[in-house]
């Protein structure tokens, strides 16, 4: 508040200038944005620049090129962290882009509006455990002992929560935590998208001779297929990123999991249990460009965020 | 709303019954049916667990309810936790979410109003920037933000989590898009002829048009800060600075049944866990029953401001 009662009187200030007409909007804009700015530079900007930095260098802040790279690169658990990430994100794409576009469809014609605003809100909830609550509810909803599904972990073979927190099984286990909470969301959206396809275009499909799912097919997938690269893209850069659901599985099964699971893991293992800061901006720096690249990929290809004037 | 012209009683009364309609109907209500079982079935178990001893949610049927003196017992047990440690990370989750809602709220509106509706030099930078950083996941830059926080050995204090949280790209593109759509730039042009002030403009003008906006990105702040764990995880290294996240994780090593060496004798058992989960994500549960519209209208911001 008091940010915003300094521009009042700096802004009338300048308004009492001369010619304050003509240049006055561009310097209030200076000063609406100041605020905001600040926070760019210091928590977008400087992080990044700074992470480079650090990957640049050694802890004697001397200039070694792509050494870091290479030391953290030929780590032996860099390879197995960024294979379980790609694995996971295989498995995680396809099965979100997958269901939620077909339940998407589903829910938007051919259920009930009345029902499909039902399901829709049942499918969402559980976005509100996401987080550590997510990984702690699916931690008992895998564990033999006390799952409501035990019968289906049991003829899967599985009759111990060991067996099932098996190394293996753990990008099925994320992909389920995932999807619990972050596809019904999705599916309110990309619903969402669908309604705003109008009836009209639908109608004449119909008056064609399409059933149901060649009108989905051919048309409504088609008019909301820049929905699906953004969730795609989006899915894969969160993706990317995981840190908390494989920790916590790790704290869970005893360590018979990996603490460097995934790759964020690993840069926090460098970070806090080798006090190597400038390996660990390294392997920030792999995952930056991952989110960069697909940011990049977004505001570039898609017309979803476009910085046209109207 | 209207009545959709594809929807299966429509068509079924309109044309014979064929077999290839039945299969497809079938599908339909097996796909929404293991679905609707996915999703719900963790939650519904959730609710009754802290009715039941950990004996009983071992034991008994999965889906039964113990007693409401049960979820008594459980209550005192959780917040009994290391002197009421439970208590205080929610208040703490309070203070940061709070904190940074009010900052970022304060920060971005103004933002994305300059950013949407004056001209100044940087400005197609300043906007470039920010849809990058709204793109790339939250988690991308906790770790270069400790590395700079433990720079300015700002390690641990209440800031660490509040000005980061506070940094919310997503929130000012919001703002940007409402104000480039709601309000005509000669609107504007008209009021500073008449001799109104920019601040006059934003104050008088703008921000009384910005309600649905405001809550918009207010609701989307608050979730995120509130489940937040990563940040807060790395730079709170004491426990009564811990977000009720954070406390989570402290409260599953703490569980026998998931740790048993650290955990023996401790009363911290299935039920007792589950309710923290169910009490730490209550606030955050409130908002998304109100706010699927909330939701959709957020995503769809960039698609609907033609």
């Amino acid at each position: 508040m008091t940010l915003l009662e300094t521009e009042r009187v700096a802004v009338s200030a300048l308004r009492r200038g001369a010619l304050p007409r003509r240049r006055g909007p561009g310097l209030a804009g200076y000063l609406f944005v100041a605020g905001y700015a600040v926070l760019l530079l210091a928590f977008g900007v400087f992080p990044t620049g700074y992470s480079f930095y650090l990957a640049l260098t050694n802890d004697q802040g001397r200039f070694t090129g792509l050494n870091q790279f290479v030391k953290v690169a030929q780590d032996y658990r860099f390879v197995p962290a960024f294979t379980h990430m790609l694995v996971y994100l295989v498995m995680w794409l396809v099965v979100l882009v997958v269901l939620v576009v077909l339940v998407a469809v589903v829910l938007r014609s051919r259920v009930r509006p009345g029902t499909s605003a039902l399901f829709r809100f049942l499918y969402y909830i559980p976005g509100a455990l996401a987080g550590v609550a997510s990984v702690l509810v699916w931690l008992f909803m895998l564990d033999p002992d006390v799952s409501p599904v035990s019968w289906l972990l049991n003829s899967m073979g599985m009759h111990s929560f060991a067996a099932v927190l098996a190394p293996g099984n753990l990008p099925l286990i994320l992909m389920l935590i995932a999807f619990w909470t972050g596809a019904g969301g999705w599916m309110v959206v990309m619903y969402g998208a669908l309604n705003n396809i109008p009836d009209e275009v639908l109608e004449a499909a119909r008056m064609d001779g399409a059933g149901p799912w060649r009108t989905a097919w051919h048309i409504q997938i088609p008019m909301i297929r820049q929905w699906i690269v953004y969730m795609t893209i989006m899915a894969f850069a969160t993706g990317t990123q995981l840190f908390v659901e494989p920790q916590l599985l790790q704290t869970a099964s005893l360590g018979r999991v990996s603490p460097t699971w995934s790759p964020n893991q690993l840069a926090y293992v460098y970070a806090f249990q080798q006090g190597d800061f400038n390996g660990s901006a390294a392997i920030s720096v792999f995952l930056l460009a991952l989110g960069l690249i697909a940011a990049g990929l977004l505001v570039a290809r898609s017309n979803l965020f476009t910085l046209d004037e109207k | 709303m209207t009545q959709l012209p594809l929807s299966p009683p429509a068509t079924a009364a309109g044309r014979r019954f064929r077999p290839s309609r039945a299969v497809s109907f079938l599908i339909v209500g097996l796909l929404l049916a293991v679905l609707l079982v996915f999703f719900v079935l963790p939650v519904v178990w959730l609710l009754l667990a802290p009715s039941k001893t950990a004996g009983q949610v071992v034991h008994d049927n999965p889906l039964s309810f113990g007693s409401f003196a049960q979820i008594g017992t459980a209550w005192g047990h959780l917040f009994g936790f290391q002197d009421g440690a439970m208590a205080t990370w929610l208040r703490n989750s309070a203070v940061y979410s709070g904190g940074s809602l009010v900052l970022t709220l304060a920060v971005s509106v103004p933002a994305g109003y300059a950013l949407a509706l004056t001209r100044f030099r940087g400005r197609k930078t300043l906007l470039t920037i920010t849809l990058v950083t709204m793109i790339m996941p939250q988690a991308t830059l906790v770790l270069p933000v400790f590395l700079e926080l433990n720079r300015f050995h700002l390690i641990g204090t209440v800031w660490s989590v509040i000005l980061p949280f506070s940094f919310y790209p997503f929130g000012v593109y919001l703002v940007y898009i409402y104000f480039g759509s709601s309000l005509p730039r000669d609107l504007l042009a008209a009021a500073r002829i008449d001799g109104c002030t920019e601040w006059q403009l934003f104050s008088r003008i703008a921000l009384p048009l910005a309600k649905p906006v405001v809550g918009l990105v207010a609701f989307f702040s608050f979730v995120g800060n509130w489940n937040n764990f990563f940040l807060p995880y790395l730079v709170l290294p004491n426990s009564d600075q811990f977000p009720v996240q954070v406390g989570l994780n402290q409260l599953l090593t703490s569980t026998p049944s998931f740790n048993p060496v650290a955990g023996a004798g401790l009363d911290i058992t299935i039920p007792e866990l589950s309710l923290a989960i169910l009490v730490a994500i209550l606030p955050v549960l409130v908002l998304f029953l109100f706010s699927q519209r909330t939701l959709v209208s957020g995503m769809l911001a960039g698609a609907t401001k033609e």
